[in-house]
């Protein structure tokens, strides 16, 4: 009926998947193959006194359920556990490299918005060569992986022309921006021209659709029919596809930090997963696809908001 | 008196397959203040793309000969400001889907009032009085309610009234009504069309009425032209439609039409099938499908010639005469 009883069910749908999510994540460590203990001791040499906390830490003399119990309920406090490895809670190991990551995902997801909606609307409005020209680099542009145009970011402006850093963070806000500058753009170069690309079709499909006709046939100005008629109306796909574009920017970024050595959740993920710290990667995961799954929710909600077909109900008379 | 529309000699191209291949050929005709012309024609004929071509709404690459004169404009060379002028106080359009032709997202009032605010400078306020005025008028109840909605919360036939009252919200002399009806159940067309037919006369509007529906367009409309292939074929008054029609395609097309008073074994239809205006043979567009049709028809287009009550593009019409009306018919298929 109303928008609050859609804002409702999405919020119960996104607290289930988020529960879900999290059981899969836990479960894991038993779909590993041995005894979860054996995997989680697996390749080290362990004192009595270190396998007992970590039996302790995993509660594993209890049934799988209560187990997870124990864990959910330390992370709804924060209490992500112990690292193996690192001998600290993994909260403390994570907080720092969590802002690296949301910087560096934050950063591409501007240049994604500014680069990507304004090429993606000029192709649609300006038919022709403008149009022809912008798509045909975006279809370049979207064939060349991350990892691919980190590589040639740095070869060109980095080791050649020096104008930015070939890696590392940097200290200050400042300073950590312009570290960001080659990262950002080899991270969201192929979703700009993706997002680009379905800004333009979707332009292009209200720009031809009847009710723009109708508006045009009113002598509306042409930038109120620009405005009110087809972007207003193009939104609706474009902020789906934008919005799961920056969430897969979440997975894209653990390619990137490696790259460019940014100390980030993603590299991180891939050291713990090497030395098979587990606490840490179950940690990792889960936010990640705590993100991804909340962004997901925020996409809905926009939906609903700019599309009232979607959540009012159909009471026509 | 001038009439307030005046078309002549119209002839509209658009690309096809790298081609200009003509879709409208030499269109004329005049509509007078407050008169109604009825635009009847199949699918292709090229009776919407007039509506267009008047609307100054043709697709991109279309190439126009000829001219359209609005109240002394020539409306083929409006630009910018006139151009507007033209369709904020000049020609108001009724499209076909009402469900596709109204922005979906947008309240139902925002789509009333929105031409008056924004071209005009109407108070949202005023604007809104006037809107719900014309809702009423259109036969919609609790007009207040309904402007808060969404179109998908509106029928198809609802939604088209509110389309007539944003039509005719902005004082326009001439409607262009392309198949207003077409898209709506059939107790609903009537209701619609009636609405549409009173208030356009209440306040004096022309309207050119575009529709495949010979029976509704001689009922609404002074005078009926009929198109095929992107030609003229005859225009005269509605009325003489039936009894006396001027050319042997009007004269099928009068016959296919079943009535209800007799059980048919089978309906009458137009042997062949309607041809668009580049498919057309050299001669007589209709040539192909008339039963009346000699070699000599097919020499060339034959011109669209003045009779006593009307206009006609059959060169046999002078011995045709009398013999294709409505009744007496049968005699069509020998």
């Amino acid at each position: 009926m109303s928008l609050g009883r859609f804002l409702l069910g999405r919020l119960i749908a996104l607290v289930v998947t988020l529960l879900l999510a999290s059981l899969a994540v836990y479960g894991a460590l038993y779909l590993a193959p041995g005894t979860p203990l054996s995997f989680l001791t697996r390749g080290r040499t362990v004192t009595p006194e270190e396998l007992a906390a970590i039996k302790a830490q995993y509660h594993l003399d209890e049934g799988f359920l209560s187990q997870y119990g124990h864990w959910v309920a330390g992370v709804l406090h924060g209490d992500f556990g112990t690292s193996i490895l690192g001998k600290a809670p993994v909260l403390s190991l994570l907080g720092g490299r969590a802002f690296n990551t949301f910087m560096l995902v934050a950063f591409a997801s501007i240049i994604i918005l500014i680069i990507g909606l304004t090429v993606g609307i000029t192709a649609g409005l300006k038919r022709g060569w403008v149009d022809r020209s912008l798509m045909v680099g975006a279809t370049g542009a979207m064939a060349v992986p991350a990892f691919v145009a980190a590589i040639v970011l740095v070869l060109i402006f980095a080791v050649n022309l020096h104008w930015f850093p070939v890696f590392g963070a940097g200290d200050s806000l400042g300073d950590r921006l312009y570290h960001l500058v080659l990262p950002g753009i080899a991270l969201a170069l192929a979703s700009v021209a993706y997002v680009a690309r379905l800004t333009r079709a979707a332009v292009r499909t209200e720009a031809d659709s009847d009710h723009v006709q109708t508006a045009v046939s009113r002598g509306l100005p042409r930038g109120a029919v620009i405005s009110r008629h087809v972007l207003r109306n193009a939104m609706i796909p474009i902020v789906t596809v934008a919005g799961l574009t920056i969430g897969s920017l979440i997975a894209g970024a653990v390619v990137i930090e490696q790259v460019f050595q940014l100390n980030g959740l993603g590299s991180y993920l891939v050291q713990a997963v090497g030395q098979k710290d587990f606490p840490v990667v179950q940690a990792i995961v889960l936010i990640l696809v705590a993100v991804f799954i909340v962004l997901n929710t925020v996409v809905d909600v926009l939906y609903a908001v700019l599309d009232p077909r979607i959540s009012a109900g159909r009471q026509s008379a | 008196m001038s009439a307030l529309l005046e078309v002549d000699g119209l002839t509209v191209t658009l690309p096809v397959a790298g081609l200009q291949q003509p879709v409208l050929r030499d269109i004329s005709f005049t509509l007078g203040q407050g008169e109604a012309l009825g635009l009847v024609g199949e699918s292709g004929s090229g009776k919407s793309m007039t509506a267009r071509a008047i609307g100054r709404l043709l697709p991109p690459g279309a190439q126009c000969e000829g001219r359209i004169s609005f109240d002394g404009d020539s409306v083929l060379e409006l630009d910018g400001a006139g151009l507007r002028t033209y369709r904020t106080h000049g020609v108001a359009m009724i499209f076909q889907d009402p469900r596709a032709s109204i922005n979906p997202v947008r309240r139902v009032g925002d789509f009333l009032t929105e031409a008056l605010v924004t071209n005009e400078g109407v108070k949202q306020d005023d604007a809104n009085t006037r809107a719900a005025e014309l809702l009423d008028a259109v036969g919609i109840d609790d007009p207040r309610r309904r402007m808060r909605q969404y179109p998908h919360q509106l029928s198809g036939g609802m939604l088209q009234r509110v389309m007539i009252a944003a039509a005719l919200l902005i004082n326009p002399r001439l409607i262009l009504a392309d198949e207003p009806t077409t898209a709506l159940d059939v107790t609903t067309q009537a209701e619609v069309m009636a609405i549409l037919d009173t208030l356009r006369r209440e306040r004096g509007v022309s309207m050119l009425f575009i529709t495949h529906d010979l029976e509704l367009a001689a009922a609404v409309c002074d005078r009926t032209a009929v198109m095929y292939a992107g030609l003229l074929m005859e225009e005269q008054r509605s009325l003489k439609l039936d009894s006396d029609p001027l050319h042997p395609y009007t004269a099928a097309l009068v016959q296919a039409r079943p009535d209800i008073s007799v059980t048919h074994e089978r309906l009458l239809a137009i042997p062949g099938r309607p041809l668009s205006a580049f498919e057309a043979p050299p001669g007589c567009a209709f040539g192909p499908r008339c039963p009346h049709a000699e070699p000599a028809c097919a020499q060339a287009v034959p011109p669209l010639l003045d009779v006593d009550t009307g206009r006609s593009r059959c060169r046999r019409l002078p011995e045709l005469r009398g013999t294709m009306g409505a009744k007496s018919a049968g005699a069509g298929n020998g």
